[in-house]
């Protein structure tokens, strides 16, 4: 996909929208996955109270980021645990690939890690000739068609089933035409369990690090994290240094958050906790930075970094629905990553904060409240400043700022829509006139508000 | 009792007959009504944009039009909330007296009756910065106990019958710029909400906010529907 990241999300979203029967079933299938959360947490009557609680806990944690941390490596490294630290994506590649070159080995089997998304990892271990086998099956998918996920929780949720059969028979010589859910979910099953069986290495994400313990928790449906880490001979797991809690019994709160609003499971089928490498286990914890500090330093951002990956904002998101994940060109779709990514990079990421109405129905489904499209709007003003706004918009807004500071200009400019017409930001005029292609403009009236008041009540 | 009339920009030049109803439903509620005429924009088209900068001429007209009334009301939940968490006022309190026309109606004049009628089957469209800035409404992401300000006063208009939505409270897609900056995606979420509307036999549309309905208005107006919008001021002025 390297070829997008040239275009911006609306270029992007506009082919997307090319297939109107696509948009529609995209758009229903993530609806019906947010009616899903709503279902289950409205099974929970203290639903809200539990919101509240973990964003205070995460509050705290933020607070407190460097105890936390030291604590979590004396406990880690009490325990067996080998803790690395990374400052940035390069660090930590470098790092998981010198684990590899201890043991030479070139293959690796890898669970649902955005982080490692986030580094290019995969990538970056192909080009020193290591084999990574996504072991999610919905990351294997997208693997295999050479994709990006699509959405954080769901890898392939922009994949129909029959399009996915025509994968799994170019690579994994299932018959054609075979799209029944069952039979290719088996054939990926073998796949699967041969390269479990023959991997002496397995890298995971981690859901949750306890400070307290030591231990780090990992959240899968599918148990192949779980089946990579018992099967290898060396645990690699890797981490944000954001994913701390302080306490076990935090995770009372967390994990009966956490699916509910990803997929409205009660829980995970698997919630493993991984405290130290049983005998002749190697067990490796890499606590990752790439940016986290800076953006711990932020005001207006920081609380972002509470985001415990569920994606429903994702779900939630009218545009991400209509726009699908690759238009984001990012590892972080949605409007998590729309407010996460300018952090790592303003000017290639400079369109994300735009990619929203502002509706604000995110902050209202995330499960540790961060103030979503708030914090969008003020990346808004933090990318405008910093001078990556295109240079003709900059001069449309000042003409209509100009306009509307003054009265008697407006007044003149104005009548009967005439000014309007031409220049207010849903009718400019740029060529092409993009309000009209596809919306009729309003029919101005005989006379303006002003002017009838003037006439009728002075 | 004094009113200042905030009739925001787009509202004053395309669709006048919306001030004029907010206007005549005031005055018939016993208020004292006065239109600053000097007024232009709350400024939220730049701000929104990224250039809350530029917005100080917008800013400081506002507070001089507006700042001697007991109330601000103005028929646009999206303006008014732009001017309550952006507006900077130093001295002044026009934040906590700003109102968006229907919290006004059932917070401030606490009305439970209207002399209105109008006949048609309606498709009540919740406006984000309304719903879920000014809380016009419960919101269906929380899992909280459910009420409606715009649908309280419309259940006082004689012969008008509410219709049910599939999707209560989903964005229609204007979105200031975003409309025609995200020109794809701002199409196809108005094509979704209108159809909608229409499945469940919406005679009219109606919101508490102009710019949603303007956005509606031209993809129906494009489809050549007979479905019309109007602004919920027109209902609850409405003798039809």
């Amino acid at each position: 996909m390297s070829s997008s990241h040239q275009k911006d999300h609306a270029a992007l979203a506009a082919e997307f929208n090319k297939d109107e029967p696509r948009v529609d079933w995209h758009d229903q299938t993530l609806w019906w996955v947010r009616q899903k959360r709503d279902k289950a947490a409205a099974r929970v009557p203290e639903w809200e109270l539990l919101r509240d609680t973990a964003s205070q806990i995460k509050e705290n944690v933020l607070s407190n980021l460097s105890g936390y941390l030291r604590q979590f490596e004396e406990e880690a490294t009490r325990n067996g645990i080998t803790v690395h630290w990374a400052a940035d994506a390069k660090e930590h590649n470098e790092i998981v690939f010198s684990i590899l070159s201890r043991h030479k080995v070139d293959k690796m089997v890898k669970s649902k890690s955005m982080l490692t998304e986030e580094c290019h990892l995969n990538e970056f271990l192909h080009e020193k000739g290591i084999e990574v086998v996504d072991t999610d099956l919905g990351e294997r998918v997208v693997q295999l068609a050479g994709e990006p996920p699509s959405h954080i929780v769901l890898p392939c949720i922009h994949k129909k089933k029959e399009e996915i059969g025509e994968i799994f028979h170019e690579h994994l010589g299932t018959p054609a035409g075979n799209a029944d859910p069952q039979f290719l979910t088996h054939a990926a099953r073998l796949h699967l369990r041969e390269k479990f069986l023959t991997r002496r290495i397995a890298l995971t994400g981690v859901n949750f690090g306890v400070a307290e313990t030591g231990e780090f928790v990992v959240c899968t449906n599918e148990g192949n994290a779980d089946m990579g880490a018992h099967l290898a001979d060396v645990h690699i797991a890797c981490m944000g240094i954001e994913k701390l809690i302080p306490q076990r019994r935090h995770l009372g709160v967390f994990l009966r958050l956490l699916t509910r609003s990803a997929t409205g499971q009660p829980i995970t089928t698997y919630s493993s906790h991984f405290r130290r490498p049983r005998p002749g286990q190697e067990m490796h914890i890499v606590l990752v930075d790439n940016g986290r500090s800076i953006h711990l330093g932020r005001k207006d951002f920081r609380s972002s970094l509470k985001c415990i990956r569920c994606a429903a904002c994702f779900n939630t998101c009218p545009v991400y629905r209509r726009s699908g994940g690759h238009s984001y060109h990012t590892a972080v779709a949605g409007p998590i990553g729309s407010i996460l990514s300018p952090n790592l990079d303003r000017k290639k990421y400079a369109d994300l904060p735009f990619a929203s109405t502002l509706c604000g129905s995110c902050s209202n489904v995330c499960p540790v409240k961060i103030d979503i499209h708030e914090q969008l709007y003020k990346w808004r003003q933090v990318i405008v400043q910093e001078g990556y706004a295109a240079a003709g918009k900059t001069a449309a807004m000042k003409t209509m700022n100009w306009v509307l500071s003054n009265p008697g200009v407006y007044h003149t400019a104005g009548k009967a829509g005439r000014w309007f017409m031409s220049n207010v930001p849903f009718t400019v005029k740029n060529g092409l006139n993009t309000w009209y292609r596809q919306r009729d403009m309003p029919e101005p009236p005989k006379e303006s508000f002003s002017e009838w008041y003037k006439k009728n009540k002075k | 009792m004094r009113v200042g009339l905030f009739i925001p920009c787009y509202i004053d030049q395309f669709y006048p007959q919306v001030g004029i109803a907010t206007l005549e439903l005031l005055e018939k509620l016993g208020c004292e009504v006065v239109y600053p005429p000097e007024q232009t924009c709350c400024g939220q088209p730049m701000a929104n944009s990224g250039f809350e900068h530029l917005t100080k001429g917008c800013n400081d007209l506002f507070i001089k039009n507006f700042e001697t009334f007991d109330y601000i009301v103005g028929p646009s939940g999206s303006c008014v909330l732009h001017i309550k968490e952006h507006i900077h006022d130093p001295a002044g309190d026009i934040p906590n007296k700003i109102y968006e026309l229907v919290e006004f109606l059932t917070d401030v004049l606490k009305v439970e009756a209207l002399d209105a009628s109008f006949p048609y089957k309606v498709g009540l469209h919740q406006s984000c910065h309304g719903q879920r800035g000014l809380k016009l409404a419960q919101m269906t992401e929380l899992m909280a106990p459910p009420f409606s300000k715009p649908q309280q006063l419309l259940n006082l208009v004689k012969g008008l019958e509410l219709i049910e939505l599939d999707r209560k409270d989903e964005c229609c897609g204007f979105g200031g710029t975003f409309c025609v900056a995200e020109e794809a995606v701002s199409v196809k979420m108005g094509k979704d909400r209108v159809a909608d509307h229409i499945h469940h036999g919406a005679e009219v549309i109606t919101a508490a906010d102009m710019s949603c309905l303007m956005h509606l208005e031209g993809i129906l107006r494009r489809q050549q529907s007979k479905v019309r919008i109007k602004h919920i001021a027109e209902i609850l002025n409405s003798q039809a």
